[in-house]
């Protein structure tokens, strides 16, 4: 059910599917964004970038925003009157992002692949195969920081929320833009946002193969334990 | 041994005591309708049996087996973009695909047209009665229906209170809640009447009205009638409470009623109603509402 809400709405599909492959069929072929010093091919610069929002559109906005109408329409409170447990609910929420998100790696790496895309010298099975567990560490985090939202604000709130936040993350993560392009002290900011974590390894991951900085695992990994603590904690079922 | 045990439940908030030790049982096979006005504390209990409220005092129990409790809830929340025969199945399945099947549900609360129709375009009846078709799933043990009929039409109605007797007849312990008189007078095999937080009257609808005697008789005709000559055949003041609708403060003997038609029928004044004896249902209830006095008026 959670799986076919998801596919069939058209908001979810344009931002889990449509956005990512937008802005890499666009900034791919209009040669309009800066790269960074590994290469001067956008595309190249792209699809590791264009992955990890992918993830992050998944994991934290659609399951916030999802989560939260489901709250704000009396949905879960329903849900809690089966024999459905918490655990099975948020099993089943889990099991669709991941299947989600098989189906956004399919499609934007063969858009990429289509653009031309080679991932530099570390070829394309290796490329997916580390980025795989980073989308993994990624998507317990997103998800908890979902969860976090959509758990303490109403429907239209966490529209609102999820969307702003997304805006910011999206800008200010290296994600589309270079984090070479901002200041030294700003840039030490950003390394701190998951979603600046999961561009900086998917980057190395698909274009160089030189290991990650371990801080960026590390700031995923914190994330990926901070933030499902703090949404069991402070997750409501119902509104009220 | 009763499925649903209530025990001196007691609900306080700050200083507003929303239930004040209530008490009462619902067998296996019965239906009881929790009645009484807005803000009497009905939903307040049932979200305690449900689970979504906690008591401050006093205990709730519903022996039934795990998953074996079927609810509606007062304002039911489903998936608004699924439709009618995705979310029964899903329903299903939560419960071991047990009971009915998806068709049956849907045949019984009168959905099998709008099965295929999403659920954020069904009508509120039609969504309320998709929500009686969940709370059937798993052929339930126990149900907790808060409102089942707000907002269904007539045909409608009459399919909700066909399931409900049909889940009952099965072995079901039913508990509904509602401020419709003529709902809870149709459906319940007991009513146990609430107001303020107390409970101030429980029995059969047949008990009730029969342990409440009216003081006189009432009687509806056309407004500002002269009824001078009636008065004195009667014996007794005659007033008319509101436009149309009249007190006599007589015994309501056969004779006082054979004398009140007949005045009439000699002066060709259409009757509408003619009340003597025993008060409605609907009488007793305001009598118990509007203030907590004896149910019983003393006779004249």
């Amino acid at each position: 059910m959670e799986l076919r809400l998801t596919l069939s709405n058209g908001e979810s599909l344009l931002l889990i599917l449509g956005i990512p492959v937008l802005l890499l069929v666009f900034f791919g072929t209009v040669d309009v964004l800066p790269t960074d010093s590994v290469t001067d091919d956008p595309v190249d610069f792209l699809v590791p970038g264009v992955l990890a929002l992918a993830i992050m559109s998944t994991a934290f906005v659609n399951l916030a925003i999802s989560t939260g109408f489901d709250r704000h329409y009396g949905v879960l409170k329903r849900l809690g009157t089966t024999p459905l447990t918490r655990a099975e609910l948020l099993a089943a929420k889990t099991v669709t992002l991941i299947i989600v998100e098989l189906i956004q790696f399919v499609i934007i790496i063969g858009v990429g692949l289509a653009l031309g895309w080679r991932a530099g010298d570390v070829g394309v099975t290796s490329a997916i195969g580390t980025s795989a567990v980073a989308a993994i560490v990624a998507t317990v985090a997103f998800a908890g920081l979902g969860f976090l939202l959509a758990g303490a604000s109403s429907g239209l709130a966490v529209l609102a929320a999820a969307n702003a936040i997304y805006l910011v993350l999206l800008l200010a993560s290296g994600l589309i833009f270079p984090l070479e392009e901002f200041t030294s002290p700003i840039r030490a900011v950003v390394r701190l946002l998951p979603s600046t974590a999961l561009g900086e390894i998917t980057h190395g991951a698909m274009r160089t193969g030189a290991a990650t900085a371990a801080q960026a695992w590390i700031v995923l990994g914190v994330w990926a334990v901070i933030t499902p603590i703090a949404a069991s904690r402070f997750f409501r079922w119902s509104p009220s | 041994m009763p499925v649903i045990d209530v025990s001196s439940l007691t609900v306080a908030y700050d200083s507003l005591m929303a239930v004040n030790g209530i008490s009462f049982q619902v067998a296996a096979g019965e239906i009881v309708a929790l009645l009484g006005p807005n803000g009497a504390g009905k939903t307040t209990t049932m979200e305690v049996l449900e689970g979504y409220r906690t008591a401050t005092t006093g205990s709730t129990k519903i022996d039934a087996a795990d998953g074996s409790i079927g609810v509606l809830l007062q304002e039911d929340g489903i998936y608004p973009a699924a439709k009618p025969r995705d979310v029964l199945a899903l329903f299903r399945a939560l419960y071991g695909d047990a009971g009915p099947t998806v068709d049956e549900l849907l045949q019984r609360v009168g959905l099998t047209e709008r099965s295929g129709t999403t659920i954020r375009r069904l009508s509120g009846g039609e969504k309320r009665r998709l929500g009686l078709a969940l709370a059937l799933c798993g052929n339930p043990e126990a149900l907790l229906l808060d409102e089942p009929t707000s907002g269904v039409d007539h045909a409608g109605r009459a399919l909700l209170r066909a399931a409900v007797r049909e889940a009952a007849d099965a072995g079901a312990a039913v508990l509904i809640t509602t401020h419709e008189l003529n709902e809870a007078q149709r459906l319940a095999d007991r009513l146990v009447i609430i107001d303020k937080g107390a409970i101030v009257a429980e029995g059969t609808p047949d008990d009730l009205t029969k342990a409440s005697q009216s003081s006189g008789i009432r009687f509806t005709a056309e407004e500002g009638l002269d009824l001078t000559y009636l008065v004195i055949q009667l014996g007794a003041q005659i007033t008319e409470v509101a436009p149309g609708d009249y007190h006599a403060a007589t015994r309501p003997t056969p004779e006082a009623v054979a004398k009140l038609t007949a005045y009439m029928a000699d002066r060709e004044i259409m009757l509408g109603e003619v009340r003597a004896g025993r008060h409605r249902l609907e009488d007793v209830f305001e009598l118990l509402t509007s203030s907590s006095q004896d149910v019983a008026d003393p006779p004249t």
